[in-house]
């Protein structure tokens, strides 16, 4: 069972609690785009093996969304952050990086 | 190859069963192929066994990066069935059903197909609605299914409780002709007639790096050294994104786990497959007599083949309330597997920006009723480097010209 902490409300939540919405800071192409940005926006997707970063909320609680920095090879959280921001933070990127050498940083 | 047989069985029992030749070879791989195929799974395996068969390409290599038939063929719930409501899938998986009516016959191994029938489950008025428009869109396109009512659900499948507290049994989508096969034997049998051909089937060795000169694919970079090759198919289901990574171009795919479980052997009470889509489970009894079950898929990516607990209990708390006498079962086993899932729910088998570079995947949670019709729709597509024939409609294109095979909404679940 996977938990997560909640930068919102504070509350470590099981995954029963909560809901992923997949890939997080993606970039959003409207009407009048053209057709590579929007296809991109709305089904290309990362799929790493190993470091992700991904939305979650915290549906059974606050109901809020935030931004969760997970590997998708050992399930392992690095940490969550708040869903205002278009980058994760540097500080949790460093972390990762020092748990992880072969992590080549954050990539849109 | 030295074919299988009664007689065969019956001359080798005088010799104490010592004469058995391997089912299929382990040989060295050579530096360079017409074309290899990463993935000794089912779908990659019948990628091979069409080009042989169809197209007389025989100077072709499989690699696997674990052993053959050890992903999604081996840790699937066997269904087989073809009533899809859009035209391109009904055709590709219709094709596979036929094609499994005869594989054991086609590849001298038995996969013991059993078309014991599959129905589908409607619980709500909508389902209800929904399925039978799926009968009529089946009956245009030439698949046998019909809707069929309470009463003869119950005849069907007896242990079935039809007045359940939340959703009752209102009717079901019925195929006959659809049902269950060995899955490791279809891995096996393919793998022993691409053998016989004259096939490498490369185990242990994982693909390491796509290598490419002016846009096109030269070969591919392994654990046990480099091989070249014209042409290359990539055929690795979860593992999909990952490869295509290493080919230099993003796929419309999540990686996501799906899992199984298996119960306590038990005496034959259930001779169809049933699925239950509004509350999620499916179930039908092996051969051996074990009741298989399935269900819905985690919801986020996922490479560990493991999945999240709560879902098992999920799908067993919903299979409860439809057959009351599974509460007593022990459950012996329980699975996972990694899944590719496309934003359409149906699969990708297309050619890729790199040339030469083809791709077959996104089958997500149905891949296994669907490996023969893969197979030859995949070889087509490598042979003639050309989007047509089955694979026609299932091109990466469909994602930016918003041609969807949209199961999704058909299905309403996973399917």
């Amino acid at each position: 069972m996977l938990s997560l902490t909640c930068p919102n409300c504070g509350i470590t939540a099981d995954e029963t609690d909560l809901h992923c919405d997949g890939q997080a800071h993606i970039t959003r192409h409207g009407a009048g785009s053209n057709d590579d940005d929007l296809e991109t926006y709305l089904f290309m997707r990362n799929n790493p093996k190993g470091v992700h970063f991904e939305r979650w909320r915290h549906v059974y609680g606050c109901g809020k969304w935030f931004h969760a920095a997970r590997c998708t090879m050992t399930l392992e959280v690095f940490g969550t952050y708040s869903a205002q921001t278009f980058e994760p933070p540097k500080a949790l990127i460093n972390k990762i990086k020092k748990k992880r050498p072969e992590f080549e940083g954050f990539v849109k | 190859m030295k074919r299988y047989s009664a007689f065969a069985i019956a001359k080798n029992a005088l010799t104490y069963h010592q004469g058995w030749e391997r089912a299929w070879a382990k040989p060295e791989f050579k530096k360079e192929y017409d074309v290899i195929i990463v993935g000794a799974g089912g779908h990659g395996l019948a990628t091979a066994f069409y080009l042989g068969k169809n197209f007389g390409i025989t100077n072709v290599a499989i690699i696997e990066k674990g052993w053959l038939g050890g992903g999604n063929t081996g840790r699937n719930t066997t269904i087989i069935r073809s009533n899809y409501l859009q035209d391109p899938s009904a055709a590709i998986y219709e094709k596979a059903r036929s094609l499994y009516e005869t594989m054991s016959q086609d590849l001298n191994y038995n996969v013991m197909f059993s078309p014991r029938g599959v129905m589908m489950l409607a619980q709500t008025e909508a389902e209800i609605r929904g399925y039978k428009r799926t009968a009529h869109a089946n009956a245009l396109q030439g698949v046998k299914t019909e809707y069929i009512g309470p009463q003869r659900v119950k005849e069907l499948c007896p242990i079935i409780e039809l007045s359940g507290p939340r959703y009752p049994v209102l009717g079901a989508l019925w195929q006959d002709r659809a049902g269950t096969a060995r899955h490791d034997a279809v891995a096996w049998g393919y793998a022993r007639a691409c053998s016989d051909m004259g096939m490498d089937i490369i185990q242990q060795c994982e693909v390491t790096g796509v290598t490419q000169s002016r846009g096109k694919v030269t070969g591919v970079q392994t654990s046990k050294g480099a091989i070249k090759c014209k042409k290359l198919g990539i055929v690795v289901a979860g593992n999909s994104g990952h490869l295509a990574d290493m080919a230099g171009f993003r796929l419309p795919m999540e990686s996501v786990a799906l899992q199984a479980l298996v119960s306590e052997p038990i005496k034959p009470c259930m001779d169809v497959v049933v699925m239950a889509n509004t509350v999620h489970g499916y179930m039908s009894q092996s051969d051996k007599g074990e009741m298989v079950i399935g269900g819905g898929t985690d919801g986020f990516n996922n490479y560990t083949q493991r999945g999240s607990f709560h879902h098992l209990e999920e799908t067993v708390r919903a299979l409860i309330e439809t057959f009351p006498m599974v509460s007593r079962l022990k459950m012996l086993r329980h699975w996972g597997g990694i899944v590719d899932v496309t934003g359409d729910r149906s699969p990708i088998i297309s050619k890729t920006p790199l040339k030469g570079c083809f791709i077959n995947g996104g089958w997500g949670t149905g891949g296994f009723k669907a490996i023969p019709g893969s197979g030859w729709a995949m070889a087509e597509l490598m042979a003639k480097d050309e989007q047509t024939g089955l694979a026609a409609e299932f091109g990466l294109d469909r994602f930016q010209e918003g041609r969807f095979i949209d199961e999704s909404v058909a299905a309403g679940v996973a399917h």
